[in-house]
């Protein structure tokens, strides 16, 4: 065991290394990726290089010859494109790699470091697009805690110290004072990533100051929220990171013992932390003696169990403790007394990785990008009805438009098919967030910005929606979701919740009145200021911000028993199928209101605004041409 | 002769004894101790959790109580294949209901039932695997498939029956 | 006012003077905001949100949770917060099996008393229970799931102040439910049935079991003799439920009340508890004397004996075999009353009034066809039928107890309160009458109280523990050696039975203090205050019982203990089909801790080794009963006690 690992000494033993490659294929091996395949492609490189006697290594090590590099990736975040296979060092880039392509690329770029045209990515026009940059999704971005998640293989250490890491952690220990590290994390004005927003260094400084010989750094890695997977990302793409950031952690509150509180839905990043943990330990950054301060560190890794709640901070707390996961009061804050009653601070993995990087190049570095009171930059899952979806990061202050239209690539209709007008809303903060409408497309996005418009930024989930989405549905499914996974403790959540549904359930049914719409409300509200946790106090967001937005669409289901997108199976009016009608006329004698028009010996077209849903027409048609709601 | 049932039952106890001697019958690793253990029999059978409760000096009830509130501990025995579906907001939208509909038509599972008569198939719902870019998403057994369709779905599980088939007639 | 440590409750000024939380403080005030999950002697929960405040500054949070700020400005009712809690309150009464009018609970309901106060006049919302069905398995409590309001009250009370913690939370979300382990019934549990979580159960999802028809039907009865014995915490708490104050004593009402219901007789069961003191010392001196084992442990509280068959095995030995006051009392009716009423036994029905749920179960242990005490009430159960029969209680005119089983010494009327069965002895002991100072350190209500007295130049160490935490607090000094006793008094209640799940529901944090203070006072108002000077007692011994400690005493007076598993069933380890031999090593914690699982490791790869699969099933079982006397392994039927792989093989071979 190095107590003294000499990091530089490291980096250049690796430049030496790698001066030997000839080229390097980086294969995406994020859980995405992996599902579609990622494996065989890599065995088939490997396959080929067998076959034409190329030398494939597959860890970087001395050679006295030149050789090739082929290596996974943690997620490169273009999701829908995947497999992904990049060549070095001319960065080419592929996507929907098949194995049957794998020859081809040996033959063609790995060899002689040309492109196979047909497996690039065609940006707008069709122009094909030779590396990243030219990809208006990657360039469009600014990735700082992704910078190097889809490049470095996140099992090498090397790696990560070659690109920079551990001299956070160095300077913090060995040049700083725990003031000074909180002061530095404060004075960037680092705010949680995970969701709630708080000033870092604030937290920190809060837990230093209690006198207390044991105290704890948690990393909060249980990112239940459905729609998001940048934890997952960054904790399979570069757990060291991670671990950089809880070890400054550390340093500045003064704590000797921490906890990564990992999904067990999230296996590959599990894999990847407690493999980056050993790793780090038979360096030296964790252990005892760390550079050479007498400080020491231990990180556990824990698996979660499946429950949502535990994402929240005493909720985890008691999980680690081994009790059910159901949250306490605060005040005491963690940072007084949290795991085993000792001050403890968790923070989310975004926020932690990004810590090496604010110590090493500065607070005003961190703040030259983002806004005043949300530097920096936020990872994204953008998902839904939109061309590219995919793991995004963004400097605070972009807008929606840029989001969604520029790095999106635009909004899809059901089919997939880009539709310019068919933009509804976005879903920002999964089941504790609000939507967002047209209204906001231009809005600097900003914890701030966000909560004055009542939403919240959360933890990063964005679901796009097409003009077919009905928004009661999109608020009953997080209601659903957040119901399933209240822990039951307090009143306002368990009940609440379940009364909120119930009534959502009234109005997707049809069984709604005009009281219906104002007890969900009160509910709402109650609910929001009267739960335990954070579970319940955002819960009904999604319902609140609907009657906010949506309030004519909401209406519409109640007043009119309609669902103008006509996803609501019980409130649906009928339709002609024109394919079998012969335009008698029999339905729109029938039809009470006049909802019917139509020519004789035409298809006949009911307006489903007149429509009462009585279904005369449905009983007097003689040849089934009118089918009910679909 | 020894009876393979009696082996397994041996072993798996050797296991749960082990368990305990890794985590130092420590009340706090509960969590991981359960998972252990549900990792050797596949579910957490009650006599066993109350022979933990024993060792670790909790009361079974209250070993009981962290059982069943997460979702991840089965108190029943789970099929050879576990069928997890994806239902979070992007598989959700992209259709995880056929998929689900689906899967329990083809299984015949009555309403609340999650596991088949014959404990050869689980299913079960996941919020979100993180796995958003392919969605929907269905695992069986930690392999994932992606883009899935009610279609590819009932496709997935005729191989697997038809695997059984064929292992079933080695055996005989 | 010192403006430094004050803090404003809806603008008035209040002095924080120590109190733990905000809510303390603002009851100070005299605004008593609503709780349902907390209670002083609990840890804080903060699951009811109903004692929500608004803090200046930091919004809307639980009051029970926040420690007091100098400088705070708390508002309590803005209009927020009370349409907060009428929502609350809604809420759970859409979950609540609302049958109010015929609840048993329906003076005392919290619930119901909140919703009130409230003005909830509307549930907007549906109803939805979880018709969980109710649970009568247990002879000392009931349990209705669809009354819970899952404020976790039961949970705690029976983790914190017992240390037992029969009942956790199951499930999670609008699925979560109190339940027992695996979702047992109560009574297949390790329940010690002392009613700690009725008492502090805010509704009616745990009350104490009903024995009010058995005992109407025996009233009704012309061929039976219906004769009540009355605990001694009964006769100050009777009174709350007719309006009397905290602790008032209404013996004399009490007596006549019950006449008028139709019991023949009414006894005192502090002239057991006399009795019990005659016997318990004798029982202390012949230990004392011939070297028996020591500390003698008190047996009066039932749950306590409960608690010790099942998690004290080593201390079975230890504890008197006196029967309880109401044993002896019971076995006095059918045994010697007879005799002296002129009545055949079988006519006799033998009714009890008891502060205390555990009774119901300690008349169980009775296996005899004709037992000691038939039935027993809880004291709300009594007030019921004096209710149900129009009786005006208030009105009556004051009577006296039967004799001969109605007179007692202050001695026995003590034994409501812990410590009192200690006194009660000392005074015995030392010829006192309770008026020296000596006695004034074993009072109180301290969990643990300890005080050595001095008689003809012996010491006597005692002690005396209220609460079952407590109790193993105090018997793991005792078992490690830290410290030593002659004589320890255990009451599964705080502060004793004045305090037992068998009293009238009470929210007021004062009563239990008052109805012990009445208990002294009335041991001040009688004429003799020990046991020993019990006139009628001397007639008992004379003419009955012959002597402390005598054989019909033993025969009559004295029970017996064993050790009691906590659930059952075991791990089937190897098993095949035929008829097997069966081994049975047992894993409960007293030989687990003897190292019966190492035990049962070897045992099972001996049976592997040696190929006796066939002739031998192997299961690992939760209690063999022999806690003491662990390692326990049974073999064919037979109990193998401080087993050793030895003794197993040695056994198996013998049966082959």
């Amino acid at each position: 065991m190095n107590s003294m690992p000499d990091l530089k000494k490291i980096a250049s033993e690796y430049d030496e290394m790698y001066s030997q490659v000839n080229r390097r294929v980086i294969i995406c091996a994020g859980t995405g990726c992996m599902a579609n395949g990622a494996l065989k492609i890599k065995n088939e490189f490997l396959n080929v290089a067998r076959l034409t006697g190329l030398k494939f290594e597959t860890e970087l090590r001395q050679e006295e010859e030149k050789f090739d590099l082929l290596t996974g990736s943690g997620c490169q975040g273009f999701c829908q494109m995947g497999p992904l296979v990049t060549v070095e060092p001319e960065g080419i880039f592929y996507i929907r790699v098949k194995p049957e392509d794998v020859a081809e690329i040996v033959a063609e770029t790995v060899m002689n470091g040309k492109p196979v045209e047909r497996l690039l990515y065609k940006g707008s026009a069709g122009k094909p697009c030779r590396t990243v940059n030219d990809i208006n999704f990657y360039k469009k971005q600014t990735r700082r805690v992704l910078r190097d998640c889809g490049n470095i293989d996140p099992e090498d250490i090397r790696e990560y110290i070659k690109r920079g890491g551990y001299l956070g952690a160095e300077k913090a220990l060995r040049e700083m004072s725990p003031v000074d590290v909180c002061d530095e994390i404060l004075n960037s004005g680092l705010r949680g990533r995970g969701g709630g927003g708080f000033p870092t260094g604030k937290k920190w400084a809060l837990a230093l100051s209690e006198k207390n010989d044991k105290k704890y750094i948690i990393c909060n890695g249980d990112e239940g929220d459905p729609g998001a997977f940048m934890d997952r990302s960054v904790m399979e793409g570069n757990p060291h990171a991670v671990i950089e950031g809880m070890l400054i952690a550390a340093q500045a509150i003064g704590a000797d013992e921490g906890f990564v509180y990992v999904r067990l839905e999230y296996p590959l990043a599990v894999k990847r932390i407690k493999k980056a943990v050993e790793t780090a330990l038979d360096y030296g950054f964790l252990g005892d003696n760390i550079f050479g301060t007498g400080k020491s560190f231990r990180i556990n890794v824990m698996e979660g169990a499946g429950a949502f709640v535990c994402g929240e901070e005493t909720a985890l707390i008691a999980s680690i403790e081994g009790k059910r996961g159901m949250p306490n009061p605060k005040p005491p804050f963690p940072a007084q007394s949290g795991l085993f009653g000792k001050p403890t601070i968790i923070n989310n993995v975004e926020t932690l990785a990004m810590v090496p990087g604010i110590i090493t190049k500065g607070a005003a570095e961190f703040r030259q990008i983002g806004t005043k009171d949300s530097p920096g930059t936020k990872t994204f899952a953008l998902t839904g009805h939109v061309v590219n979806t995919g793991l995004i990061e963004v400097p605070f202050g972009t807008t929606l438009r840029e989001i969604i239209f520029d790095i999106g690539g635009g909004v899809t209709g059901d089919n997939g098919e880009i539709d310019p007008e068919g933009f509804k809303a976005v879903q920002i903060g999964g089941p504790s967030g609000g939507c967002l409408t047209t209204e906001h497309l231009d809005l600097p996005l900003s914890f701030d910005s966000l909560r004055s418009i009542g939403a919240m930024v959360g933890s990063g989930g964005l679901v796009v929606m097409n003009r077919n989405t009905c928004m009661v549905q999109v608020a009953k499914f997080f209601m659903q979701f957040t119901q399933n996974e209240s822990c039951g403790k307090c009143v306002p959540c368990r009940e609440g919740t379940r009364q909120m549904l119930a009534l959502l359930e009234d109005i997707t049914e049809g069984n709604a009145d005009e009281n219906t719409l104002v007890i969900l409300e009160n509910l709402g509200k109650a609910i929001t200021k009267a739960s335990l946790c954070g579970l319940g106090k955002t819960a009904p967001n999604p319902v609140l911000s609907l009657l906010r937005y949506f309030n004519e669409e909401i209406q519409t289901h109640v007043t009119q028993q309609r669902c103008p997108a006509r996803k609501c199976k019980s409130l649906m009016t009928p339709v002609v199928i024109e394919e079998k009608c012969k335009g008698c006329g029999l339905c729109i004698k029938k039809c009470p209101v006049g909802a019917i028009t139509g020519e004789k010996k035409q298809p006949h077209f009911i307006n489903e605004e007149l429509c009462i849903k009585c279904g005369a027409c449905i009983e007097a048609c003689r040849l089934d041409a009118i089918a009910e709601g679909v | 002769m020894h009876s393979e049932t009696h082996v397994n039952a041996v072993r798996k106890f050797a296991a749960v004894c082990a368990i305990l001697e890794k985590y130092e019958y420590r009340s706090d690793k509960l969590i991981p101790i359960l998972q252990a253990v549900q990792e050797e029999y596949r579910y957490l059978p009650e006599d066993v959790l109350a022979y933990i409760a024993t060792a670790i000096g909790i009361s079974p009830a209250r070993i009981y109580g962290v059982a069943t509130f997460y979702a991840h501990f089965a108190l029943e025995p789970k099929g050879k294949y576990v069928i997890k579906v994806c239902d979070g907001t992007a598989c959700h939208v992209k259709g995880s209901t056929p998929l689900l509909d689906e899967v329990r038509k083809k299984l015949s599972l009555k309403n609340k039932q999650h596991t088949t008569d014959d404990f050869l198939f689980t299913l079960e719902t996941v919020s979100c695997l993180g796995a958003c870019g392919i969605a929907p998403v269905v695992v069986v057994n930690d392999e994932v498939h992606s883009l899935m369709t009610p279609g590819k779905t009932s496709a997935m599980i005729d191989d697997i029956l038809a695997q059984e088939r064929v292992e079933d007639e080695q055996h005989a | 006012m010192n403006g430094q440590n004050t803090l404003t409750v809806n603008g008035r000024e209040i002095e924080i003077n120590g109190e733990k939380n905000l809510l303390e403080v603002i009851r100070k005030a005299n605004i008593d905001l609503p709780t349902f999950c907390y209670h002083s002697e609990l840890s804080v929960y903060g699951a009811c949100r109903l004692c929500l405040v608004d803090v200046d500054g930091q919004g809307i949070n639980s009051s029970c949770s926040m420690k007091p700020q100098p400088g705070m400005k708390v508002k309590t009712h803005t209009k927020e917060l009370r349409d907060i809690r009428k929502i609350n309150i809604e809420l759970i009464l859409a979950s609540h099996k609302r049958e109010c009018t015929s609840c048993v609970k329906s003076d005392s309901c919290k619930l119901l008393e909140i919703a009130s106060k409230l003005g909830v006049e509307d549930v907007r919302f549906k109803q939805k229970l979880r018709g969980a069905g109710i649970d009568r398995s247990s002879p000392a409590l009931i349990r209705d799931m669809d009354k819970c309001i899952l404020c976790g009250d039961c949970v705690r009370a029976c983790d914190e102040i017992q240390g037992i913690g029969v009942l956790d939370f199951a499930h999670r979300g609008s699925d979560a439910i109190v339940a027992p382990s695996f979702a047992k019934q109560l009574g297949e549990v390790e329940c010690v049935d002392c009613g700690q979580c009725a008492r502090v159960c805010p509704t009616a999802a745990i009350t104490p079991a009903s024995d009010t028809e058995q005992v109407w039907e025996a009233l009704d009865n012309r061929e039976k003799v219906v004769v009540v014995q009355l605990a001694p915490a009964v006769r100050v708490s009777l009174g709350e439920m007719f309006g009397y104050r905290d602790g008032e004593n209404v013996t004399g009402k009490m007596i006549s009340a019950l006449k008028h219901l139709g019991f023949a007789k009414v006894y005192d069961t502090s002239f057991g508890a006399d009795l019990t003191v005659i016997e318990e010392a004798n029982e202390l001196m012949e230990r004392v004397t011939n070297g028996g084992k020591m500390p003698i442990i008190t047996s009066c509280c039932p749950a306590w004996v409960k608690y010790a068959e099942q998690y004290q095995p080593e201390f079975l030995g230890n504890i008197s075999s006196c029967k309880s006051p109401q044993g002896m009392t019971g076995a006095l009716i059918k045994n010697w009353l007879p005799g002296k009423l002129g009545v055949e036994k079988e006519k006799i029905v033998s009714v009890s009034v008891m502060p205390c749920t555990a009774k119901k179960f300690e008349i169980t242990r009775d296996t005899k066809d004709i037992k000691d005490v038939d039935f027993v009430l809880t004291v709300p159960e009594l007030a019921r039928m004096i209710k149900e029969a129009g009786i005006c209680f208030d009105e009556l005119e004051p009577e006296s107890f039967d004799m001969p089983l109605g007179f007692k010494t202050g001695a026995g009327i003590i034994f409501g309160n812990s410590g009192g069965v200690a006194e009660a002895v000392v005074r015995h002991l030392t010829g006192g009458d309770g008026s020296h100072n000596d006695v004034l350190p074993l009072r109180g209500n301290k969990g643990i109280k300890t005080k050595t007295i001095t008689v003809n130049s012996t010491e006597y160490r005692i002690a005396v523990a209220s609460g079952l935490k407590n109790a193993k607090e105090l018997l793991d000094k005792v078992k490690s050696g830290e410290e030593s006793y002659d004589f320890i008094e255990i009451m599964a209640c705080p502060s004793g039975c004045a305090g037992g799940a068998g009293q009238p529901v009470t929210h007021s944090e004062t009563t239990v203090a008052l109805r012990g203070k009445g208990l002294m006072e009335s041991d001040k108002m009688l004429q003799l205050h020990n046991a020993s000077e019990n006139p009628w007692l001397k007639e008992l011994y004379g003419s009955f019982l012959e002597n402390p400690g005598s054989h019909l005493a033993h025969e009559l007076l004295h029970t017996h203990y064993k050790s009691r598993k906590r659930f059952e069933g075991g791990i089937s380890l190897i098993q095949s089909e035929g008829v097997k031999k069966k081994i049975s090593v047992c894993v409960g914690t007293a030989c687990f801790i003897k190292g019966s699982q190492k035990l049962l490791d070897r045992i099972v790869r001996h049976v592997s080794v040696e190929n006796l699969a066939d002739e031998f099933d192997v299961e690992a079982t939760f209690c063999a009963e022999n806690c003491e006397k662990g390692p326990s392994v049974v073999i064919d039927g037979e109990l193998i006690q401080h087993c050793t792989i030895d003794k197993v093989k040695q056994a198996i071979n013998d049966l082959r």
